[in-house]
């Protein structure tokens, strides 16, 4: 039994009742109606899976039905029945974007199948769009994505703290994608339509620092022309982003507190106290307790930043993440570069996946962005790969291999020096201390691809 | 309350496949069957240009013909069978309505230069006059190729499906008929 929704257009009511009957049998709902102007008014209401447009009809002919609905850029697959059949009509209709034509009186199976074949494409879309919705949900946050339980648990943080006023601190090495999270934080906020104003406080020298923040006069310094907002006030019913927190001096923590605890500030130079309404989102990547205890951060001005506290993973605890943002990366700069990049090859993937990623995320995307520019072909090779996706392996290896075989060690080492080498086997053989017959039998033994090796 | 299906045979059809029809309608529907005096062949519904009988023409007719006491008639015809949209048809019933029309003249073996062969003449006869009388009762084409309510387009598509109602088709059948059993 199927189920959608039929247009059938046709001067001839007998013609009409004919097809109506029969399409219900199947299951389908069917409305009829007998010309042109009636069919472009049925298109507007309703929404029709499927128009069958005949093709002579008196006021306004099939082939103009379709050309005005194709203008009216209705999703609608339309199908020409008609029982005047010329290879001149056929091909118009087709050129005008007629899904098929087919000519009455037909064998029962053939506008059946026809439907059946576009009814089912329109559930595999609706089916493929709800998928990506649903999977967009579950591993993604705005620009956030990972569906290891360490990011499901930071997706859970942002949704709990996103609804209040409360000030975050938001934890994690360089290019865990803080920031991020608190673009995240802002626009699950009550106030997603406010500003979202981000300061690198580690970029700025003290003066130009407490400037950005609260703006200045008119005359307060050398070179302040005219008055200027400050991030703060610009910020005002929205949120506030100060990344690099551990990094402002003693001076902008003295102020930075005042502001946290009276809401107020006055320009540099400036006498008015000026009132906002900020949410502030602090981000470091340092151990702020550890300056504290140095003395190096106010212990008043972290208590007031650390009410609630969300600390992002690095990129070698959350590995399982690797595949999903390796897909996002490449579907990005596929589209920025135009290049036909379909996927990673398995080995490519396996170097990523043993890769520590000091850089994180960000050092993820920049090697994803520099194997799409360089690769050749439709699936990212690991020869596409940036130099430091092996270098680092290799150095990482002692804390490793304590848990492998000696077989893996042999193959990884193999790997090393055929990369190394640019897979030139008589270099490679000498370096391993081997002759050429006993290294290609390794590679053929360790199953190691050559071609994906080559630079 | 209406209980009786109708069969009236149109033109000359052998008495073995009206009362086989008959049998086999009166399980499948757990209703009264009766078997009327046959009248000549529809010429009225006979398109010179197709050289075919348009089934909705023998509808509409039927729906004059059915007695007081009918719940639902079947035509049954050994004419080739079409609709204005369709090159052939085996059968045509109204949904929801009384009036159903079979031919035979498809489901014969002979139509297809084969061997006549009466037990499976008999077979396809019976399950196309229960898929059409099904649609009079409410019953939509169903995806299981081996219930009778599977729309066939072809003879092997008859023989492939079987003379019952699936679980599903049966249940909704049940409740359509839940009047007529109080």
């Amino acid at each position: 039994m199927e189920t959608g929704r039929i247009l059938i257009v046709d001067d001839e009511e007998i013609m009409r009742e004919s097809l109506t009957d029969w399409l219900k049998e199947d299951g389908y709902s069917v409305d009829a109606v007998e010309d042109g102007f009636k069919a472009l008014e049925a298109v507007q209401k309703e929404k029709y899976n499927v128009m069958l447009l005949d093709l002579k009809m008196p006021k306004m002919d099939g082939l103009e039905v379709l050309k005005r609905v194709k203008e009216m850029k209705l999703d609608i697959p339309v199908i020409i029945v008609t029982a005047y059949a010329t290879v001149d009509t056929a091909v118009a209709a087709i050129k005008q974007g007629a899904y098929d034509y087919i000519v009455k009186p037909f064998h029962p199976e053939e506008l059946g199948s026809i439907i059946k074949k576009i009814i089912e494409h329109q559930n595999l879309v609706k089916e493929n769009i709800l998928l990506k919705k649903e999977l967009s949900h579950r591993y993604q946050m705005q620009d956030i994505i990972g569906k290891s339980s360490k990011m499901q648990a930071i997706f859970e943080l942002i949704r709990t703290v996103a609804p209040t006023k409360s000030t975050v601190l938001i934890e994690g090495e360089s290019g865990t994608g803080k920031e991020l999270v608190a673009r995240a934080i802002h626009e699950n906020s009550l106030r997603p339509e406010g500003p979202f104003i981000a300061l690198a406080c580690g970029a700025l020298p003290q003066s130009l620092l407490e400037a950005e923040l609260f703006g200045y006069e008119k005359g307060a310094f050398t070179g302040a022309v005219s008055q200027k907002k400050g991030k703060i006030e610009l910020a005002d019913n929205g949120t506030l982003f100060l990344d690099e927190i551990g990094d402002i001096d003693a001076k902008t923590q003295v102020d930075l507190l005042r502001f946290l605890q009276e809401r107020t500030f006055r320009r540099l130079g400036g006498t008015e106290e000026i009132k906002v309404d900020v949410r502030i989102i602090a981000a470091t990547n340092q151990d702020l307790k550890k300056l504290v205890n140095e003395g190096r951060f106010r212990d008043d001005l972290y208590y007031r930043l650390n009410v609630f506290t969300i600390t992002v993973p690095p990129l070698r605890e959350r590995k399982e993440d690797i595949p999903l943002l390796v897909n996002h990366f490449i579907n990005k700069y596929r589209i920025e570069t135009g290049k036909n990049i379909e996927k990673i090859s398995e080995s490519a993937l396996q170097i990523l996946m043993e890769y520590d990623w000091p850089g994180n995320v960000r050092e993820l995307e920049n090697a994803i962005e520099h194997a799409v520019i360089v690769n050749e072909g439709p699936i990212i090779s690991p020869k596409a790969l940036p130099n430091f996706c092996y270098a680092t392996k290799s150095e990482s290896k002692p804390t490793k291999e304590i848990e492998k075989s000696l077989q893996e060690i042999e193959r990884e080492h193999i790997i090393s020096v055929l990369l190394s080498t640019k897979c030139n086997i008589s270099k490679a053989a000498q370096i391993l201390g081997i002759n050429r017959v006993t290294l290609y039998r390794k590679i053929k033994e360790y199953n190691i691809n050559l071609d994906e090796l080559k630079f | 309350m209406k209980r009786i299906i109708y069969l009236l045979p149109m033109g000359e059809i052998e008495q073995i496949i009206l009362k086989e029809i008959e049998q086999k309608v009166k399980l499948a529907f757990n209703l009264d069957t009766c078997l009327l005096t046959p009248i000549p062949n529809p010429e009225y519904a006979y398109e010179h240009r197709r050289e075919q009988y348009f089934s909705s023409r023998i509808l509409e007719q039927l729906t004059k013909l059915i007695p007081n006491d009918g719940l639902k008639i079947l035509g049954v015809t050994d004419v080739d069978l079409a609709t204005p949209v369709l090159t052939f048809v085996f059968g045509e019933a109204q949904l929801n309505g009384c009036a159903a029309v079979i031919s035979i003249k498809r489901l014969r073996q002979e139509f297809y230069s084969l061997l006549a062969n009466q037990q499976i003449l008999l077979e396809r006869a019976s399950k196309e006059a229960i898929h059409e009388l099904g649609h009079t009762f409410g019953l939509l084409h169903c995806d299981e190729k081996e219930c009778v309510m599977h729309f066939s387009a072809n003879i092997t598509g008859i023989d492939r499906k079987e003379l019952n109602f699936c679980s599903s088709c049966l249940s909704v059948l049940i409740q359509n008929c839940k009047d007529l059993n109080d």
